[in-house]
């Protein structure tokens, strides 16, 4: 076994163990699946963006993926609280390579509870009309290393969860709303358009939908090609500013 | 006769909070295998030093060397050769026994077979192989006392470090442990530097002791050289003529030292 395995299982037993937390997590999305597409489908049809559901689903996925990884930072504040972080500062494991284990972790973590989310869609009638499963979860787990790794990076400068709650507040729904989840990204605004250009997870809600239903307006490369990117700099930023912590 | 270089060299080491000093210019060596007692009362810096040594937290001015590395530039040398058990608690709660102990062989590259070995032998030491599978959140304090020192004791590091790491233990537990300490110090070697406010323990387990009150240190030597110097016929005198106070008296359980910490904490934020 090596430290990053180990510090992925770690996260894993805990999310396992803690089963409130993971259905807790699921009724938001499941709130949006339901409200908005049977609220706002009979419109989109009618102004002929076709099935809301369909282009809807991926764009929620996300959310649940957004919103477990960027809360998964929290852990780190945790475990400054409890006293275990010290246990794993002091090992002889570079903490960068703490850093990947520890992002791994939430982002699996998110992951599933993506494709969670991505069946509760398919019972409400989501159906998957290009099926390429597999890029999906390429670029899930893209969303979830993102945003684990940017929650992480923030948690490292943070003593307390009231201070980590309260910058999470501030960026989850703009991330969320500027996305291309739940509106269609063309005939915007220019301002709206340049916040959504510079949105990592406009990428991957373009990425999820190209995979999912065939429909992707910068096409699949692109959209992955920013996100490793944003991955690769996100991991090394956080694994920097989680290096830097003192207790 | 070949002159060894200390393990541990600390020179004019200083730390501040703000504008507070919590160490205030130490020095110290500590040789190869030696038992090293850092005494002192609560809030004297032991535990601000510790962190310091080990990479922690950074020193506001001052040199170390651990086996040869520097803290603050040789951060992955310095861990490969310590082991620490730390004064407050650092165990994962919703993990079991094993699990903790488990997970600390391996980010320290224990090897599978021994690991098996030896995280059997220390929960079975300190009393704890019944309830391995156990979630520590519902362990007593002094379970996760035991707990935390058998983890400490799994990978035999070149220097041990343990952070006042018999308090609130009965004196029974606590001398089945020194005696544990003493074993791994003179079979194999290991370093040990530790920290107490117990004179008692100071007297009976270190070779060296360096008292420390209010960040700095007031003398240091064998406990008779100590004894000497300070004209005195225990160190408990000497510790009082030097200081010029009684050690903190009143003793702290685990679980309440914890919460007392935990206070401390909150009240820094
Ligand atoms: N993070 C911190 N911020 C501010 N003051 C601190 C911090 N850590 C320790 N101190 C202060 O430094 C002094 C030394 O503390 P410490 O090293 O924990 O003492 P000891 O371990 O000898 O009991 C105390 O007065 C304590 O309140
Ligand atoms: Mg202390």
């Amino acid at each position: 076994m090596n430290a990053i395995y180990i510090l992925w299982l770690r996260q894993l037993k805990r999310y396992f163990r803690s089963k409130s937390r993971i259905i807790g997590s699921l009724g938001q999305p499941l709130l949006f699946l339901l409200a908005l597409s049977f609220g706002f489908g009979p419109i989109f049809q009618k102004a002929g963006g076709g099935n809301y559901l369909e282009f809807l689903a991926p764009g929620v996925v996300a959310m649940g993926i957004l919103f477990t990884a960027l809360f998964s930072g929290i852990e780190i504040i945790w475990d400054k609280q409890f006293g275990f972080l010290k246990e794993t500062l002091v090992a002889p494991v570079t903490r960068l390579r703490i850093m990947i284990g520890r992002t791994l972790g939430g982002a699996t973590i998110a992951l599933i509870q993506g494709i969670i989310v991505l069946i509760i869609a398919y019972f409400i009638g989501f159906r998957l009309s290009s099926i390429n499963l597999l890029l999906a979860f390429v670029f899930m787990f893209l969303v979830a290393i993102i945003f684990t790794a940017l929650g992480t990076a923030i948690a490292s400068l943070l003593e307390d969860m009231q201070g980590f709650q309260l910058i999470m507040n501030f960026l989850v729904m703009p991330i969320f709303f500027f996305s291309g989840a739940l509106f269609p990204l063309n005939d915007l605004p220019r301002t709206i358009s340049l916040i959504s250009g510079a949105n990592p997870l406009t990428y991957g809600v373009d990425g999820l939908r190209g995979a999912l239903t065939g429909i992707s307006q910068f096409g699949l490369g692109t959209d992955l090609l920013v996100l490793i990117l944003t991955s690769a700099i996100l991991l090394f930023f956080g694994g920097y500013l989680f290096s830097q912590i003192e207790i | 006769m070949e002159e060894k270089k200390p393990i541990i060299k600390v020179v004019d080491l200083v730390r501040k909070f703000d504008e507070f000093e919590a160490v205030r210019g130490i020095s110290f060596e500590v040789e190869h295998g030696e038992v090293f007692a850092f005494l002192g009362p609560n809030g004297a810096g032991k535990t601000t030093t510790i962190k310091m040594l080990t990479t922690l937290l950074k020193p506001t001015s001052g040199k170390i060397l651990i086996n040869g590395f520097d803290p603050l530039t040789q951060q992955n040398e310095v861990r490969k050769s310590f082991g620490i058990v730390f004064q407050d608690q650092s165990l994962d709660d919703e993990l079991t026994a094993y699990e903790n102990m488990e997970f600390h062989a391996v980010l320290y590259n224990v090897p599978t077979k021994l690991r098996k070995k030896r995280i059997e032998e220390l929960l079975k030491f300190t009393e704890l192989w019944e309830r391995k599978d156990d979630l520590i959140r519902s362990f007593s304090g002094g379970m996760r006392r035991r707990l935390e020192i058998a983890r400490g004791l799994l990978h035999h590091p070149k220097v041990l470090f343990l952070d006042e790491p018999t308090l609130g233990l009965d004196p029974q537990t606590r001398n089945h442990i020194w005696e544990y300490i003493k074993d791994l110090n003179q079979k194999e070697g290991v370093t040990v530097f530790f920290t107490t406010h117990y004179i008692d323990e100071a007297e009976r387990s270190a070779g060296k002791v360096a008292i420390i009150d209010h960040g700095q240190i007031i003398i240091r030597g064998t406990p008779s050289k100590i004894k000497e110097q300070a004209k005195a016929k225990s160190l408990e005198d000497a510790f009082i003529s030097l200081t010029g106070k009684e050690i903190r008296e009143e003793e702290l359980g685990v679980g309440e030292s914890m919460r007392y910490n935990q206070r401390l904490r909150h009240r820094r934020q």
